[in-house]
């Protein structure tokens, strides 16, 4: 008892916890802070050494189709002005690099951290200068989706489906489904165009309708169809199917029951 | 009435006795029918409902319970329309209102139908009756009547007589459908001829290509390699019969490399170096074609697949279509902006009677 209440006098139960609490809270907020200084910098210096951390990614990763110098081969086009967008696209989503040679890049779990595809994207753009990566600001979903809604059924729903749920194109090639598609992405292909897709760029779409855009392809993510169960999104096929046999299927075993005989 | 049933009776007799007959005289037939007797109606078969008063009661109990869940059903959709009001414009209550009503009014109408057909064929009398069928002839005096009616009906009214009076009857007879059909002129554009219309578009000299549906006029530079621009006529917004324009004048606008375009002679013009614009109406059946792979240089209607290949000014390589899609022969003014150098030269869109 005694010793006890003397150990209560000395030191609350509660200040170790209290004592590593604040310790921990000052390592990581200057972690932080310096962290976020080193980074402030890289902004502006740090760049050379990315480069040079791309360059060599790109001699391992990439050189054998697009050349040494982006300049291109018969496997691979030419890299020159494609910009940081466009490296950021391909190799973001897994596309590049490629798998094999087919009718079109497939998407696949992507083969480089953030970093990787950052100092490739930096490496690229150094070479000569083309679109760059999509401001933040453009990317929040956040824009007019009426607006978005028309401009996607005028540009893009030919080939993506209304709904943004992909279709066929020719000899094997296809346009793939947008949900779940990162901003980012959706931004970079319509700016730089991948593979079979045109390039719609700021004066064909500007910045603020893209965004709009993107607003459209999130709001359709987030909502769920007012007309119940989309059965894909694929239109007339896939729900004049689930009629041709449920709905028929039903009618006849109606007829069939209706026509038997009661035992 | 009763005279039409003894006649039945009559006739059903002979009828037999005919079909008796012809079986005894057929020579056609290698079956010898005359030793197969009729094997008449199959002996009636008891329900289980009919053996089984508990089973009986089991039936009753399911159809009345039907019933009872129509009436649920019913009750639910008008609860769900009052519990799922559509007020806030939110699509997602839509969704909610009409499938709780739906299921409520298909539980409510379904429970009637199965309860009905059930009650119909476990409960109700189900012994096998025959009901012979009428001979459709009438009797002899029957039909001697009627013919004695029209003949009378002739002679009072004067029909086969007075032939001035039923000619001029036929001839006004004929005549009230016809401007009926001239009605359906109205349907067509009453000051205009459609042959006119289905062969030219907005497009004119010196109208500028401007975005669909902001209509900001192009400039050339804007449009970069690779690139699909979806153009309408400038001022298109404007006009009163905007869609029906439109129709006929959508184009879609590319930018290829100039050295991979093959232009025939006297097409040099009609692209801006390596800009091109083509009709976006497939010649097949009209669907906008708008598909375009900037890398191989295809486009796809997504209707019918007809491929056309851009940088052959368009010939169709794959599907239905018959004929390469229009260009629209395009330049520049003195500001840069892309502008029409004529219409069409040929009508767009799929093929009419009187297209040339």
């Amino acid at each position: 008892m005694p010793r006890k209440s003397r150990k209560a006098n000395r030191r609350h139960p509660l200040a170790t916890v209290v004592l590593i609490a604040i310790g921990l809270a000052f390592t990581g907020g200057g972690y932080a802070l310096f962290s976020s200084t080193t980074t402030a910098t890289a902004e502006t210096t740090v760049s050379q050494s990315t480069i040079d951390e791309g360059e060599k990614l790109f001699a391992a990763n990439c050189a054998t189709c697009h050349g040494m110098s982006l300049e291109g081969t018969p496997d691979g086009p030419s890299l020159i002005g494609v910009g940081a967008a466009a490296v950021n696209f391909q190799v973001g989503t897994g596309r590049m690099p490629m798998a094999m040679q087919g009718p079109q890049a497939m998407q696949k779990p992507t083969q480089f951290t953030d970093e990787q595809i950052a100092a490739l994207a930096a490496y690229v753009a150094s070479i000569s200068p083309g679109p760059a990566i999509p401001d933040e600001s453009l990317l929040q979903a956040d824009g007019d989706a009426a607006n978005g809604a028309e401009l996607f059924r005028i540009n893009c729903a030919m080939c993506h489906n209304v709904h943004g749920a992909g279709g066929a194109l020719t000899e094997g090639k296809f346009a793939p489904e947008l949900t779940g598609v990162l901003p980012t992405h959706i931004y970079e292909a319509m700016l730089t165009g991948p593979q079979n897709m045109p390039v719609f760029n700021d004066d064909n779409l500007s910045p603020e309708d893209k965004r709009d855009i993107i607003t459209y392809l999130k709001y359709l993510e987030a909502n769920p169809s007012p007309g119940g169960n989309e059965l894909g999104s694929l239109g007339p096929v896939a729900e004049g199917l689930f009629v041709w046999i449920f709905g028929l299927g039903a009618v006849i075993g109606l007829m069939v029951w209706l026509t038997a005989k009661s035992n | 009435m009763a005279h039409d049933e003894v006649s039945g009776h009559d006739a059903t007799a002979s009828d037999s006795s005919a079909v008796e007959a012809s079986r005894g005289t057929s020579t056609g037939t290698a079956v010898i029918a005359s030793d197969v007797a009729n094997p008449g109606e199959p002996p009636h078969r008891e329900r289980i409902t009919d053996l089984d008063p508990k089973e009986a009661k089991k039936a009753q109990r399911s159809i009345y319970t039907l019933f009872y869940l129509s009436i649920a059903g019913s009750i639910f959709a008008l609860a769900a329309y009052m519990a799922f009001p559509i007020e806030d414009g939110d699509i997602s209550a839509i969704r909610l209102n009409t499938m709780f009503i739906g299921i409520g009014c298909a539980l409510a109408l379904f429970g009637i139908g199965l309860a009905a057909v059930h009650w119909g064929k476990a409960l109700m009398y189900d012994k096998e009756g025959i009901d012979e069928r009428h001979p459709v002839r009438g009797t002899d005096e029957t039909r001697a009547r009627a013919v004695e009616i029209f003949h009378e009906a002739d002679q009072e009214s004067g029909f086969g007589r007075r032939t001035l009076i039923r000619n001029s009857l036929i001839g006004a007879i004929i005549a009230f459908p016809l401007p009926g059909l001239v009605l359906f002129r109205g349907l067509a554009p009453q000051d205009q001829d459609p042959v006119e219309l289905l062969s030219h578009t907005m497009w004119e000299k010196g109208a500028r290509l401007t975005l669909d549906p902001s209509g900001i006029p192009v400039k050339a530079s804007d449009v970069t390699i690779g690139s699909a621009f979806h153009i309408i006529p400038e001022g298109l917004n404007d006009r009163h019969d905007w869609l029906e324009q439109k129709a006929k004048a959508a184009v879609l606008l590319m930018r290829l490399n100039p050295d991979d375009l093959n232009i025939t002679p006297g097409r040099e013009s009609w692209s801006y170096d390596g800009i091109v614009a083509y009709s976006k109406i497939c010649t097949h059946v009209g669907c906008p074609v708008a598909l375009y792979e900037q890398q191989t240089h295809h486009l796809l209607c997504p209707c019918h697949q007809s491929t056309f290949d851009v940088v052959n000014e368009c010939e169709v390589i794959f599907g239905p279509a018959k004929r390469p899609l229009p260009q629209l022969p395009i330049t520049v003014d003195d500001e840069g902006y892309l502008v029409a150098q004529s219409d069409f030269h040929e009508p767009v869109g799929p093929s009419f009677w009187e297209r040339q």
